[in-house]
């Protein structure tokens, strides 16, 4: 993509900020999110399963936060509780002071795969949250290219999803997720099933939207690099029970290339990552088996 | 992207080279043409005409001297009255049949009978995916509608459209609608659990992508449980509509006055053999003729698997 082109977007995106107004208050900063307390409990045939332990995570408006965490550990099961897909069965979960109870608009969600639909086109799949919010078909289209434009998929608008790359569609996901102005993006892990390099790519790529719009992100991930890369801070998790078990900020300067994966500031956060993460789950062991 | 580093451009993947104008323009030409579903047919006629008559040609042309051998040894069994064990003594050449052919479709009555089938199975058929499609729909959604419904279905399904005859007869007013009854439970069975199957399945992802969009239960269902179930949905469709022809025939043999069925049995009735061979000709394409235009029609609904999935 040429810059004269991107430029465009850019201008196109900020013809659409009166929609951005109108998704919340002017001048009261949108998308603090706050867990406090929380356990969550799955009832399986084999008794009750503990995914999340007595959680408490507050993330500021405009903050990039990575759960990161080995699978399984509950990250995904935190951030679920987040989008309000599971209820919490202890404590309290609420965005911009309003108790989370259910999905909505307002929590963005991008998946880690298959989660297009199929038999809409790009464009409609983009369109289909300002469609589901009363915006008129026309508008709602307009509002689709827009942020197609913004992630570099403009020329794909007619393709249908199984016919485009899996970074191509995990665009156009974020695209849709974007699309109704959410205060906070919820992303479970959504560059996972991506090849390493078109995994960096597509980081450096959610950057410079994020960069645009600056909203609050959530972003479960197992990859310390990525965790790295991408964050303001990083949450760690520990499995079984999930708790969270570090909470690191990542003062890297901004904007962040491919080229900060091999600096020396860097490196020396991921070892501090690794360190901790270490330190903490030698910790969590030797409690369990001081309870076993 | 237009702070890439210059290393991060140099290791741009292969899969990100849709930054790349021409092959933008390639794929951005394959997404605008028509449904790729309807394109398949015509990649076969691209190909080169002598590659095409060496492989597809060739094939096609197997198949028609099959059917002409059978034809021959039928004609040859017809005329020199064949008769061992199976008796060829009654039924007429192939070619007694065409003449007689010629003159039914020379006159009205022929096609008054079609036209009566026609009309049933339509009626028939309409009703049948309609109430099918609610059905399976509701039972797919709702636990309540399945286990209410669900006995109903495993008690009637395995009774054949004939053995509803005497019943129909007796409970509905006239004979037309015992027949469109009969019909239109044939119809009914394979679009409800090919619609329950469809429903089943509905993707718990998109689900969930739909609800964090803000889309209502209603939504949902149109958007989501629909499109995903109608792959599972249209090949219901299919063999409802094959599955509604046995069953008008069976309606059809036992009463009516018009009908291709009727016309069929009443010519053996009648001693009109080549009538009877017509007649069987007949529903057979019918059969087949609606099945097919079910499935073209159908297609539109499905072109966005072209590429990935086959229906």
């Amino acid at each position: 993509m040429n810059e004269a082109l991107l430029n465009d977007n850019r201008l196109a995106v900020l013809d659409h900020s009166r929609l951005r107004a109108k998704a919340g208050k002017p001048g009261v900063e949108r998308g603090r999110i706050s867990v406090r307390d929380v356990d969550i409990v799955f009832d399986t045939p084999t008794g009750s399963h503990s995914a999340v332990q007595s959680a408490n995570l507050t993330v500021q408006p405009g903050e990039f936060v990575c759960l990161l965490g080995p699978s399984g550990c509950g990250k995904s099961t935190l951030m679920n509780s987040i989008a309000g897909f599971v209820p919490p069965t202890r404590g309290d979960v609420t965005v911009d002071s309003e108790a989370v109870t259910e999905p909505g608009p307002d929590r963005g969600m991008v998946f880690q795969q298959h989660s297009l639909f199929p038999w809409k086109t790009v464009r409609e799949n983009v369109a289909f949250g300002p469609l589901m919010a009363g915006v008129g078909q026309n508008e709602a289209n307009s509002v689709a290219r827009t942020f197609l434009s913004l992630v570099g998929l403009a020329a794909f608008e007619n393709a249908y999803p199984n016919t485009l790359s899996g970074g191509m569609q995990q665009r156009v996901g974020i695209a849709r997720a974007l699309a109704n102005y959410p205060s906070v993006l919820l992303m479970d892990e959504p560059f996972g099933a991506l090849d390493a390099q078109t995994r960096i790519m597509m980081q450096e790529n959610l950057l410079e939207i994020w960069r645009e719009f600056h909203n609050t992100v959530v972003f479960v991930t197992h990859d310390i690099d990525e965790a790295v890369f991408l964050s303001d801070r990083i949450v760690v998790m520990s499995a079984s029970p999930g708790r969270i078990i570090a909470d690191i900020k990542v003062d890297l300067p901004r904007p962040r290339e491919q080229s900060l994966l091999t600096s020396p500031s860097f490196m020396a956060l991921k070892r501090q990552c690794l360190d901790l993460i270490r330190k903490e789950t030698l910790n969590a062991f030797q409690q369990q088996n001081k309870a076993g | 992207m237009d702070n890439h580093s210059n290393a991060a451009r140099l290791t741009e993947p292969m899969e990100e080279t849709d930054d790349s104008p021409a092959v933008e323009k390639i794929i951005q030409k394959e997404a605008t043409m028509a449904p790729p579903m309807a394109e398949k047919p015509s990649e076969t006629s691209r190909l080169p005409a002598r590659i095409w008559m060496k492989t597809i040609g060739a094939r096609y042309l197997v198949r028609i001297m099959a059917l002409i051998v059978a034809v021959v040894l039928w004609e040859l069994a017809s005329r020199n009255g064949f008769h061992f064990y199976i008796n060829f003594d009654n039924i007429p050449a192939p070619s007694v049949v065409g003449t007689a052919l010629v003159a039914e479709l020379a006159g009205q009555e022929f096609y008054l009978h079609i036209l009566h089938s026609l009309e049933r199975v339509a009626i028939a058929y309409v009703l049948a995916v309609v109430v099918g499609i609610i059905l399976g729909v509701a039972m797919g959604r709702s636990r309540w509608a399945e286990d209410i419904i669900l006995p109903y279905i495993e008690l009637l399904r395995p009774i054949p459209a004939v053995a509803w005859i005497p019943l129909a007869i007796l409970m509905l007013p006239t004979e037309q609608s015992s027949i469109i009854f009969i019909t239109f439970l044939g119809a009914l069975f394979p679009v409800i659990l090919n619609t329950v199957h469809g429903v089943e399945q509905t993707s718990s992802v998109l689900v969930r992508a739909a609800r964090s969009l803000g889309a209502s239960r209603t939504a949902i269902l149109w958007h989501v449980v629909l499109p995903g179930a109608m792959p599972s949905i249209v090949a219901g469709l299919a063999i409802g509509m094959g599955v509604a022809w046995f069953s008008l025939l069976a309606g059809e043999i036992i009463s009516g006055q018009y009908g291709i069925g009727y016309y069929t049995w009443n010519s053996y009735t009648l001693i009109q053999y080549p009538q009877i061979i017509i007649g069987m000709l007949t529903i057979g394409g019918l059969g087949t003729l609606c099945t097919l235009l079910v499935r073209k029609g159908c297609n539109p609904l499905l072109k966005w698997q072209a590429k990935g999935g086959r229906s």
